[in-house]
């Protein structure tokens, strides 16, 4: 261990030191100041004798005379065991619940290596989340990392607690286990969550890490990756089924960009760091599933749109690397419809893999089809008659609308406790497509019309 | 040769050490781990690296040694079937060693195995002159494919025989002309940053069939041109990529998964090996080369994967193959310069990448083409590079989008609103182009019919007419519209959704011939033209749209035989008569 009293400059979250030899990069620090207190950071650039910090909380108090920097020789890495499991943690990995502390039967490095791609099983197995506009229409699969696009003030904590709550697989009795990842939210938010998870008995099975809104911004960029290595570890070393909540990635960004700024880094677009697509990678990429390993890495990362623009560089980032998403709409939610799934621009890329026949239902493909195109063929006749007046319509077309109101009514809204299993969301989705003539059902094959169609009459 | 040096300063995958007689572009094992790393700038005796794997940990003070070679690729037998990280590593081969899910720091491998023999045959002959690039021999490296070994040097030959070899056992000797003995082995080494010589280039007359209705009939890309893939993330660009790797008419495909998802990787991978080639029928994966370099692998090694592919792609074409090149996507290829060009603290140009993306793009976009390959005798290949485009929001105006279709000849555009109501492929018909049917006007002539370009031509001018009454529509309603118009529109739904939706997923619809393309669109136009006619003679559209055959050109998709789209032909004439009678 090397101890330095060179500290030379002080710029934000950073902290240079001068003369240091043999210090790695991405090393981790301890920060004496004068008064005592303890500050934890990490060696973000070394060379030509100065380590540039980053400190991890507030530099506040750090002074160029008495600060004491302690080289600790060794990357951030985090102690793991299934003890974890009922506890509550800060955002830097310690007991926030006046619990013991954690002893570890393993240290990990919480950056985690990338999976190799030639090692990885593919996603196919279907999660039911009892929420319709997700299992019936953008299925979630294990191993995905499949993110809410929210914005501020819609319900987006509502519907990440209620799959959390929800979800299962189908038939199966497997290890199921939540964690929870808190980045820069509210106190009262977090108190949200907390209470739900205690009330619905599903504490004893997650793992919380909780950096609120008060606690430094530095700390925002280790919390996810804390949950994510735990989440690895009791997925790949515990054979567990893991869904890991992260929320709200916004809040992430925003701290990158806080450090990046104080770095004098080049911006790219919008002052958010150019390498910003490698470091969200590099969270949600460790989703999914390996070989030789029972258990998965499921992700449901909540962002929550700036001015609900969907371009923004955050969910536009987001949406390149994730297996799709799930968006929240304000003119649905203004319906007061919950949960406020806008459909259209929502998909789940592997939702392909994990539906059909001995999956789901072998008409679930076709029916999911079905009510995209034809909710789509609504909305624009629902402008449309805006303009032109509904008596101006076909009569097809007035079906359409019709069936544009009650998919809103029936499919999309539900109750934040109600469950609805895959077989009712589908016989929902009957329900609305009997609206239309038949032959306008060109995306369902004929022999499901005949088993599911007629079945209604 | 190493050369050995100390590292000074580490600054993420950017790395400076002192290094004696460091060349631009040299490889380096940088610190105790041996990650390995290339030059990328000198300033003085201050070696510049970036460094391909993660750097964590790595101090000032540990060891730097150059190789004194720059990064190259190896070129032999094995490169088929194989699956490569970005720097030409096998990934089968690293999971072995890192023993484990995880791709462990600082492994050293081969990119082609030295152990496994192949049974080469000999095709030239003791005492033949030969130039650099003609063929020695044949190895049967997968059944699809013959693997043609070229000759790196120009002499005589002094020995040759056939027989089983390992890729480096010499398999025959040439005397070159300053009487130095040359070792020919199975394998060769290229630089992956250098383009491999050709004779001449030709403009490409021939097309690229993809089995995509929207491409092959309206949008053809010909062997050896460009094509460009933008669209917003969701918009359907990696299933469109993977349907052109699955189906298209080539000998070899090379497939980049360029700073792409994990998971989808891992279902090329898995699918890949049990699709079958159109053409014979044997699995998929014996013609292809994949690539995969994911979002959070290392950056450096993304940059160099575009490279590596191009390299790998360019010495199938020298063997007379025509070869496809999917990169996907060449906007995380940008990104990863940019995020270098940052920690170089280069002066950056537009949104922050670095002043040469215009020039790096244009150069990997020239290195397709068709082209006389480097050899005494003569023969052709052709490497077509199809490259995905990510804009950050869907916004084609951005530095990559723009100095993309600079360079590229073919722009497909795909759509999120298509996407949203499941139109796939998302390829918008109005915004697309092709500057290939000139080109390929001879060949359509030919081998499909001479009146395909005219109805290509027709079917494109319907499309067009309906976007302008769809404006109409929106203000007056559909049923303000004289018949007439109405029928236009009927036509063209037919053209959107029963030409070019196409299902990715179905076993019929997934690759259509061009014959049975060609058919389509004819039975669509003919029931056009019907229509017209039966308007003409007072015929109400109502009765024209109740017509069963509107069911039937829906379904004309599926149907595995080109005879039942010629048949709806004949029956669409009789219903239409029999309506005209009364």
């Amino acid at each position: 261990m090397k101890e330095y009293k060179t500290v030379t400059e002080i710029a934000g979250p950073l902290v240079f030191v001068s003369d240091v030899s043999g210090v790695g990069y991405n090393e981790i620090v301890e920060i004496m100041t004068p008064d005592g207190e303890k500050r934890k950071g990490q060696v973000l650039d070394v060379g030509h004798n100065v380590a540039v910090v980053q400190v991890f909380g507030s530099t506040t108090g750090i002074g160029t005379e008495k600060t004491i920097v302690r080289f600790l020789g060794e990357t951030m890495k985090l102690g793991l065991s299934p003890e974890m499991l009922g506890r509550v943690f800060n955002g830097l990995g310690e007991p926030r619940d006046k619990g013991p502390r954690i002893i570890p039967k393993e240290k990990i490095d919480i950056t985690g290596l990338p999976i190799n791609p030639y090692s990885r099983e593919s996603p196919n197995e279907f999660i039911q989340t009892g929420v319709s506009t997700i299992d019936g229409t953008n299925t979630l699969v294990r191993g995905q990392k499949l993110p809410l696009f929210s914005g501020a003030g819609l319900p987006h904590n509502q519907l990440a607690v209620q799959i959390a709550r929800q979800a299962k697989v189908l038939g199966t009795g497997e290890k199921f286990a939540v964690v929870f990842a808190a980045i820069g939210i509210t106190h009262e938010e977090a108190s949200f969550f907390m209470k739900d998870f205690e009330k619905t008995g599903a504490l004893e099975n997650a793992v919380l890490f909780l950096n609120l809104a008060d606690d430094p911004s530095v700390e925002r960029i280790i919390t996810p990756r804390l949950a994510l290595t735990t989440a690895e570890y009791l997925a790949y070393e515990q054979d567990m089924h893991v869904l890991t909540l992260i929320t709200d990635m916004t809040n992430y960004c925003e701290a990158l960009r806080e450090i990046s700024s104080a770095r004098q880094e080049v911006p790219g677009r919008r002052g958010y760091p150019g390498y910003m697509y490698t470091d969200l990678s590099m969270i949600y990429e460790r989703a999914g599933r390996v070989k030789g390993s029972k258990g998965s890495v499921t992700q449901i990362p909540v962002l929550t749109m700036p001015g609900d623009d969907k371009t923004h560089p955050i969910p536009d980032l987001t949406g390149y690397i994730t297996e799709g998403q799930i968006l929240l709409s304000r003119d649905i939610h203004r319906k007061n419809i919950y949960p406020p799934v806008d459909v259209l621009p929502s998909l789940s890329r592997l939702m392909n893999a994990g539906i059909g026949d001995e999956k789901t239902r072998e008409d679930h493909k076709g029916v999911s089809d079905q009510l995209y195109a034809a909710y789509a063929t609504g909305r624009d006749l629902r402008s449309l008659s805006a303009v032109v007046g509904e008596e101006a319509l076909s009569a097809t077309d007035r079906k359409y609308l019709q069936l544009a109101d009650e998919f809103e009514k029936q499919f999309v809204q539900q109750g934040s406790y109600e469950n609805r299993e895959i077989e009712k969301t589908l016989s929902i989705g009957w329900d609305l497509l009997s609206i239309l003539p038949e032959e306008e059902l060109k995306r369902v094959k004929q022999k499901h019309i005949d088993r599911y169609l007629r079945k209604k009459e | 040769m190493a050369k050995k040096g100390r590292i000074v300063r580490i600054s993420g995958p950017v790395v400076e050490a002192k290094l004696p007689d460091a060349k631009l572009y040299d490889v380096v094992h940088v610190g105790e781990a041996g990650l390995l790393g290339e030059i990328i700038k000198i300033v003085g005796d201050i070696s510049v690296i970036q460094v391909y794997e993660d750097t964590s940990g790595l101090k000032p003070g540990e060891e730097a040694a150059s190789t004194g070679e720059p990064l190259s690729v190896e070129l032999g037998p094995g490169l088929l079937e194989s699956i490569y990280d970005g720097i030409q590593r096998p990934l089968k081969v690293i999971e072995e060693k890192s023993q484990g899910a995880y791709i462990a720091r600082g492994i050293v491998v081969n990119a082609l195995d030295r152990k496994k023999k192949w049974d080469f045959k000999a095709t030239a002959k003791k005492g033949d002159k030969i130039k650099a690039g003609d063929i020695i021999g044949t190895v049967q490296e997968t059944e699809l494919i013959e693997h043609r070994i070229m000759s790196p040097v120009e002499g005589k030959i002094e020995s040759i025989k056939s027989g089983k070899y390992t890729i480096e056992d010499v398999v025959a000797t040439v005397a070159s002309h300053k009487g130095k003995k040359e070792q020919v082995k199975l394998y060769q080494k290229w630089f992956v940053r250098k383009s491999r010589p050709v004779i001449e280039k030709f403009p490409p007359n021939i097309p690229l069939v993809t089995g995509q209705r929207i491409i092959d009939t309206f949008f053809p890309i010909a062997k050896g041109g460009t094509a460009c893939i933008p669209g917003p993330f969701g918009s359907g660009k990696t299933v469109t990529q993977q349907s052109l790797a699955k189906y298209s008419d080539t000998r070899i495909v090379v497939y980049i998964g360029c700073g792409e998802r994990g998971n989808e990787m891992t279902e090329v991978l898995k699918e890949f090996p049990h699709l079958e080639d159109p053409n014979t029928g044997k699995p998929l994966m014996q013609r292809t080369v994949l690539i995969a370099n994911t979002s959070n692998m290392p950056v450096a090694a993304r940059e160099a994967s575009i490279y590596t592919g191009v390299t790998i792609a360019e010495y199938f074409r020298d063997m007379g193959y025509d070869v496809a090149l999917m990169a996907d996507s060449t906007s995380r290829w940008a990104e990863a310069m940019r995020e270098i060009g940052g920690r170089l603290e280069e002066m950056p140009g537009e949104e922050g990448y670095p002043a040469y993306l215009a020039r790096r793009l244009a150069e990997f976009y020239e290195r397709a083409g068709r082209v006389r390959c480097q050899s005494s005798r003569e023969r052709y290949g052709s490497v077509s590079i199809i490259g995905a485009v990510s804009p950050p929001g869907g916004d084609l105006s951005e530095p990559v989008s723009q100095n993309t279709l600079r360079v590229t000849k073919v722009f497909l555009a795909l759509d999120a609103p298509l996407a949203y109501r499941r139109h796939f492929p998302a390829i918008n018909w109005l915004k697309s182009y092709s500057l290939y049917p000139d080109n390929l006007e001879d060949w359509f002539t030919k081998n499909v019919s001479s009146d395909f370009l005219d109805q290509v031509n027709t079917s494109m001018s319907l499309l067009q007419k309906e976007a302008e009454l769809e404006e109409v529509v929106q203000l007056v309603g559909p049923d303000a519209l004289p018949e007439k118009e109405q029928a236009i529109l009927l036509i063209t739904k037919m053209l959107r959704e029963d030409f070019l939706q196409q299902n990715a997923f179905s076993d019929v619809d997934a690759r259509c011939e061009m014959d049975k393309q060609y058919e389509m669109l004819k039975t669509i136009l003919q029931f056009h033209e019907k229509t017209k006619d039966a308007l003409d003679l007072g015929i109400q559209l109502k009765r024209i749209q109740e017509l069963p055959e509107i069911g039937k050109i829906g379904r004309m998709k599926e149907m595995a035989d080109v005879k039942d789209v010629k048949n709806l032909q004949k029956e669409i004439g009789s219903s239409f008569d029999s309506l005209s009678k009364g």
